[in-house]
């Protein structure tokens, strides 16, 4: 009671101070009459409180557009803060009273003449801000003039001012000539007149893509650079946003400008730092390597970066996740400074994170033991979603750094030890993801697993489990009984581990089948005949049909040797990394997504690229050049007609990947269930409900790293913006670094008669690591052409569109267009004749067309293909002898240093050369991207026309493709 | 481009609201405030959500927003374009200093009582969401609460704020005065350091500021000097004999990176590393640093914690203090964490005072003042209440406050030069006052 009264006597003393709070009371009926006389009064002051309470019933959202003409009424005014307030309300309410606005419109053209410039300003800036047709036209002369004002203060103002007018009247401001007075400006000699110019030019720029109205050149940059070093930070910002869009000449041109960038760094202003990074980053794309500037600079990004993590935590979060990108596309930078990532107590929880994956992206076999120690740390504390990413994030140093895994496996046990639930549920999935890296090497860790089987309640985890028990089943005395236990709910579990419970069952059938029968009899009736779900039921299916018909191939295909995963799972597309790189410090960068898929309208839809080193032809020309004609030149055989395609499903989907009694001859292959591109064209991508690679796709986590489309896009923040998602990847074709790969000229694919006005013509590449199928399409019929899609059928070594085709729709009639689609190797497998052989069906709006084309084995070498020299002498004695195939390759005029060189850009590594009689013996290897290896021994008799080729490799078949690779490559 | 500024208090009413682009709201809705789209959208999913922020840009119907909180307040910013996040978080941390200036506290309160101030600034700092000119010396020589009546001023004084406010120095007026020319200049350092149990040093860092207050006539130009030990290696290298330079190597310091204020010229610093300004007048700050190499910890703690069965917890702590004997430190706390199911605690002490904060979950020992070279200890006895809760007790890390009068990365200040050739007043009629401060920023050991 005494405190509130206290309260009182001090509320009754702040009330008699003068201030604003009382305007927001609340307000009693009749309030706008009374506002309405206030307003009309002849009393100064009167008039003043009146307007302020306007405003502020104007910013609690109430609706006070009936007083405008009382309030525009107060516009004359010399009284600068009134003054201000009218314009306030204008900009709010014009737009629902453009008659009564144009009423205002003469003391705005009067207070642009005024002679105090912050008047002027501020008219010309409030004008710009009501968007009223009528009043813009108004707007131009008074524009003019202040675009030419005395004042700089006024320009700074005009210049915004033009990009105001330009949001509301393009076609105005063109035809009026601001654009031109506009670029004036960025001669002027006030910095800040030239910073809001540049500015309001890279605004206007944006939505004119082609229009080259910023016009970079040398000048102009020069200029820029200059009011660099003067303007305000604000001002230091949109420069270097500008200059970031400029492409430098050559080389030189670009470390000049980096030089004069790099002061930026030590700026105190994040954003600035970070564009001045994103500049540098950028620019550093076209200096040599061997330049010692380019070390230097490398040297200079470092210290700034970590700076930026001692900011406020808001604007951590923006460095972190740009980091994120940088660390990716240049992880040299910073992989010393892996401390200052360590999580701190206090940090909020989305640093937390954000720290969490730079941590993982910077683990290397140096420092591993200490990010060990910190994940072990995090593991323990509260917030749930970091414990369990501390967890993922062990098991994926684990399999990221194989020295450290036996240190993670003993890590995650401990962490199971703690019986945290979720702690020990994340820790079983991520030790099946262990066990899939490392084969036979920590099962004894089973039995501690199954030890935590009844705290399973997550189905990701138990369905990991399950995979666990049905993969090791041979190891576990009591498998049968742990996966009964599971059977008794099958219809409450999920479908994830209702298909794993599944696939387990059959496993462990197939291994203890004396024992077993009757479980796998429940299970398989449970999940056909019990079960409404099509895709467990379909899996359901074919177990039956294959264990009643063929036991023995049975074995042969559920039990087959699995690939292994790969380390990085999470590593952002190549192309879209640049794309983002080129977006450093912007939400683009923040939301690891191109701005088209956030920002609506024709705004920053175009994409940005990292240039490319220019003046030197090494890198460029390999691509060009392709222009003899190589061995891998297949005629594309068309498949024909859709009507006996539709073979028979089954026997289609059970040729296992490895045996090859099974598989059909010939090349015209049926695609196996052609339905499935009318709809679900996804569906044969990284999907689990995926009949036969049931073991492959066992979990979410390990089908993304199995080659789920890389480019999915969360589907929760935005969905893409009309062909939004088409923007991930570059339609230009012909992008990133070329890697010297040999590519074949491009060949007729789906002649225009067979694809009813479709013509394709293509080809493939490799270029840093990423295989692309690289197509022209070209529309030869009458009508446009929409609704482009392209699937695979299963094929040799799994290639797999990495994600959707991109085409940008409409192809109109005799238009011609490149598309680049890159590849992955996660797709279903299946033997194919010859090997190298791919069916593909491109689906449009009029029909689907089904063609198939030879790839040259060679894009399949991936680029850690060198082997040991040890480990060759090894390999080779180890292969039998029925295994060597040797080749001749004639009229061949290189010597052996050249063919080697020629051989390395298809990542054919010479491991060793030996010289015996005046014949050059190269010893080389290359790895396939599904592990099978290949190790050749090429002779060159010096002066002699004629190579020869021994091979030797586990998997004979090869052979003739890896001929074809030679010949091509070498005769390019 | 900002697309909208909106200002919220805890219960997520709007205080403030300025739209400068159309986009951010819905066009369609004929009725004035049609903005509210996006203030409401912000209010419920970010200020009314139950769990805490996940991240401070939140991306709404297409709509980002990004926020910042100050005690209560919630200051957000909203755009439909991809806007330079960096620049849009600095934007609003400066909207708080330029607040913070004005009427010192941000509080509903205040931004009640100066609503018609704040937008007011609001129009001037941000044009169609391009921030301008935010320096609040230079915003208060013409936006002021009083109101400006444009003919009192005259064409001079007119012209005089536009070009500052425009100009190269826009953080500094012409035609300072001051009788006296003094310059005040403190290193206040922040010394972090994350300790493993067994003394082993996980991380360490030290940041620091270089804060001044410059009550200086005219133009002057500064020039700052420290032990940098670039600089010093440079200036050794220009004929100093190898003895010299492993007697002053030792007092150098690396620097690993620093950042200045916009009135430093960084073409400068990045050329010569010199580091030259103009100051702006009164309270700035002029550097920021970093460094990692050779820190002085100016503690150590020793923690040891003993379970004793299920109920019942040992704790024994020893602190030293590590540096000159003839130096006190201040305001020394130590925090250690006690387990939630904490029933009771029994502390003994030899210095200072220590308390059982169960609100804290934590033994707070504090101890007034504390000499170099000297070591303390406390020790506990932690009672527990038997729990069925199957997960174990994480053990918070112990952390530390003090205040010690030196800096921990070993910074000193070797000369700041003013010149000023207008008038009539050189380096040496400048009294200046140099201090060092080294404050705990997290510092913590693990037990």
């Amino acid at each position: 009671m005494q405190e509130w009264a206290n309260q009182l006597c001090e509320n009754r003393q702040f009330g008699s101070k003068m201030t604003d709070s009382k305007y927001f009371t609340t307000t009693k009926k009749g309030e706008i009459f009374e506002l309405k006389a206030e307003l009309n009064s002849d009393k100064k002051e009167k008039k003043k409180e009146a307007v302020k309470k306007v405003i502020a019933s104007m910013t609690v959202g109430k609706d006070v557009s009936a007083l405008f003409p009382d309030v525009v009424n107060c516009m004359q005014t010399d009284n600068l803060e009134l003054k201000k307030l009218v314009y306030l309300y204008l900009m709010n309410y014009a737009k629902s009273q453009p008659d009564m606005a144009i009423m205002a419109v003469n003391t705005f053209v009067k207070d642009c003449e005024d002679p105090n410039p912050l008047i002027r300003a501020l008219a010309v800036r409030t004008m710009g801000c009501i968007r009223v047709d009528k009043i813009t036209e108004y707007l131009c002369e008074p524009l003019r003039k202040c675009l030419k004002d005395e004042d700089p203060y006024v320009r700074k103002t005009a210049a915004v001012c033009v990009a105001k007018l330009h949001d509301i009247n393009a076609q105005l401001v063109e035809d009026q000539g601001f654009l031109d007075t506009l670029k004036d400006l960025i001669s002027d000699s006030n910095p800040m007149v030239v910073a809001n110019a540049v500015a309001a030019l890279s605004e206007i720029a944006e939505s004119h893509p082609n229009s080259n109205l910023l016009d970079l050149n040398p000048q102009s940059i020069n200029k820029l650079l200059t009011a660099l070093n003067e303007c305000t930070e604000w001002g230091q910002i949109f420069i270097l946003d500008c200059l970031a869009n400029y492409t430098p000449r050559d080389d030189r041109e670009s470390q000049s400008i980096c030089e004069r960038v790099t002061p930026r760094l030590s700026h105190a202003n994040s954003a600035v730092v970070l564009s001045a990074v994103k500049v540098l980053m950028k620019f550093m794309e076209m200096l040599p390597k061997d330049l010692d500037y380019y070390g230097t600079l490398l040297k200079k990004l470092a210290p700034p970066l970590v700076t930026l993590l001692s900011a406020e935590p808001e604007l951590q979060y923006v460095a972190l996740r740009n980091i994120n990108l940088i660390v990716q596309k240049r992880p040299e930078i910073l992989k010393h400074e892996m401390k200052v990532f360590f999580v701190k107590y206090n940090d909020p929880i989305y640093v937390k994170l954000e720290k969490l994956d730079i941590m993982i992206r910077l683990a290397s076999q140096a420092n591993i033991a200490q990010v060990l120690a910190e994940l072990k740390e995090y593991a323990t504390e509260v917030d749930v979603d970091f414990v369990r990413k501390a967890v993922r994030a062990i098991g994926r140093c684990a399999i990221k750094v194989e020295q450290s895994a036996e240190r993670c496996v003993s890590t995650l046990l401990d962490l199971i030890q703690t019986k945290v639930n979720y702690v020990v549920q994340e820790a079983i999935v991520v030790i099946k993801d262990i066990f899939r890296k490392y084969p036979n090497k920590y099962e004894s860790v089973i039995a501690t697993l199954c030890e935590n089987l009844d705290s399973l309640d997550e189905p990701e985890a138990r369905a990991a489990m399950i995979w666990i028990v049905g993969e090791y089943a041979e190891r576990i005395d009591n498998a049968d009984e742990l996966l009964e236990s599971f059977l008794e709910g099958f219809h409450d579990e999920s479908t994830q581990v209702q298909l794993q419970l599944l696939t387990a069952i059959v496993k462990l059938f197939l291994k203890k089948p004396t024992e077993t029968q009757e479980l796998v009899q429940q299970v398989l009736s449970l999940a056909t005949q019990d079960s409404d779900n099509p895709d467990l039921r379909d899996r359901g299916y074919i177990y039956w049909r294959l264990l009643s018909t063929d036991p023995v191939a049975a074995k042969e295909v559920v039990l087959a040797e699995k690939p292994l995963i790969s380390e990085e799972t999470d590593l952002i597309e190549p192309t879209l990394l640049e794309e983002l790189i080129c977006h450093i410090g912007t939400l683009a960068s923040v939301y690891h997504k191109p701005p088209s898929a956030f920002v609506e309208g024709s705004r920053g839809v175009q994409h940005k690229r990292i240039p490319i080193r220019s003046g030197s032809g090494e890198s460029s020309e390999s691509q060009d050049t392709g222009g003899a004609p190589g061995a891998t030149e297949a005629p594309a055989a068309v498949i024909p007609s859709q009507g006996d395609l539709l073979g028979d499903l089954l026997n289609l989907d059970l040729t296992p990947p490895t045996s090859t009694a099974g598989a059909p001859p010939g090349p015209p292959m049926p695609m196996g269930g052609m339905d499935l591109l009318g709809g679900g064209l996804d569906s044969l991508m990284g999907d689990e409900s995926e009949p036969l690679g049931g073991d492959i796709g066992g979990s979410p986590s390990m089908g993304s790293g199995f080659g789920a489309p890389a480019a999915v896009m969360p589907s929760s923040l935005n969905a893409p913006v009309g062909g939004g998602l088409g923007d991930l990847f570059d339609l230009g074709g012909g992008v990133g670094m070329p890697m010297g790969t040999f590519v074949p000229p491009k060949t007729l694919w789906l002649p225009a008669m067979k694809g009813k006005g479709l013509e394709i013509m293509g080809t493939f590449a490799r270029r840093a690591g990423v295989i692309q199928m690289e197509m022209t399409l070209t529309n030869k019929a009458m009508s446009v052409m929409t609704d482009f899609a392209i699937q695979f059928n299963r094929n040799s070594f799994g290639l797999a569109p990495a994600g959707p085709l991109q085409v940008p729709t409409p192809l109109s009639p005799n238009q011609t267009i490149d598309v680049s689609l890159p590849l992955n190797n996660g797709g279903p497998v299946m033997k194919m004749e010859p090997l190298n052989n791919l069916q593909v069906a491109v689906k449009n709006n009029i029909d689907v067309f089904y063609f198939s084309c030879q790839y040259p084995i060679s894009m399949l070498f991936v680029e850690d293909g060198k082997m040991d020299r040890q480990v060759f002498l090894a390999t080779w004695k180890d292969i039998p002898n029925e295994n060597e195939a040797q080749f001749q390759i004639n009229d061949c005029h290189l010597n052996s240093d050249a063919a080697s060189n020629k051989l390395q850009g298809s990542n054919v590594f010479t491991i060793a050369k030996r010289t015996v009689e005046g014949q050059d013996m190269l010893y080389q290897s290359m790895k396939l991207t599904n592990g099978i290896c290949v190790l050749t021994e090429l002779r060159v008799q010096t002066g002699s026309p004629t190579y020869t080729v021994s091979l030797k490799c586990r998997a004979a078949e090869v052979s003739q493709c890896v001929f074809q690779c030679y010949e091509a490559a070498l005769k390019n | 481009m900002i697309g909208g500024l909106f200002i919220y208090n805890h219960k997520g009413e709007v205080l403030i609201s300025r739209v400068y682009r159309d986009d951010i709201g819905c066009l369609s809705t004929p009725y004035p405030s049609w903005e509210r789209n996006a203030v409401d959208a912000f209010r419920v999913n970010v200020i009314h959500a139950r769990q805490q922020v996940r991240s401070p840009v939140t991306n709404i119907a297409r709509t980002s927003f990004f926020h910042v909180k100050r005690s209560n307040i919630w200051l957000a910013a909203v755009t439909k374009q991809n806007v330079n996040a960096a620049m849009v978080f600095e934007f609003l941390y400066k909207m708080c200093d330029v607040m913070t200036a004005y009427f010192s506290k941000i509080s509903e309160e205040n931004i009640k009582n100066n609503f018609v101030l704040i937008y007011e600034l609001l129009d001037e700092i941000l044009d169609f969401g391009y921030p301008q000119n935010s320096e609040s010396g230079a915003l208060k020589t013409f936006i002021t609460q009083q109101g400006i009546k444009s003919q009192v001023r005259d064409k001079d004084e007119q012209s005089q704020i536009t070009s500052q406010v425009t100009g190269q120095i826009g953080w500094r007026r012409e035609g300072i005065k001051y009788r006296r020319n003094e310059l005040f200049l403190d290193v206040l350092e922040s010394v972090n350091l994350l300790m493993s149990p067994q003394g082993q040093v996980l991380s360490a860092h030290v940041s620091g500021r270089v804060v001044m207050k410059s009550y200086l006539s005219g133009m002057p130009e500064c020039k700052f000097g420290m032990n940098d030990k670039i600089v010093i290696d440079k200036q050794q290298g220009k004929g100093a004999t190898s003895d010299d330079s492993a007697k002053s190597g030792k007092q150098s310091i690396a620097i690993d990176d620093c950042t200045f204020h916009q009135c430093v010229r960084l073409s400068k610093f990045d050329s010569e590393r010199s580091i030259s300004f103009i100051p702006p007048d009164g309270d700035y700050e002029l550097m920021r640093y970093r460094t990692t190499k050779d820190i002085i910890l100016p503690f150590r703690v020793i923690p040891l914690v003993r379970e004793v069965g299920r109920t019942k917890l040992e704790v024994k702590v020893v602190i030293k203090s590590n540096f000159k004997a003839s130096l006190l430190a201040q305001k020394i706390e130590v925090r250690i964490p006690t387990p939630l199911n904490t029933s009771g605690v029994q502390v003994i002490c030899m210095k200072g005072k220590a308390k059982y904060k169960a609100s804290d979950n934590a033994i707070v020992w504090k101890i007034k003042r504390m000499a170099g070279m000297k070591e303390s200890q406390i020790s506990a006895e932690i009672e527990l209440l038997p729990t069925n809760e199957k997960k174990k007790w994480t053990r918070p890390p112990i952390s530390m406050n003090f205040e010690v009068p030196f800096a921990p990365s070993g910074l000193k200040v070797r000369y700041l030069k003013v010149f000023e050739s207008k008038l009539n007043y050189s380096d040496h009629d400048v009294i200046k006052w140099v201090r060092y401060i080294g404050r705990s920023g997290i510092y913590e050991t693990r037990c």
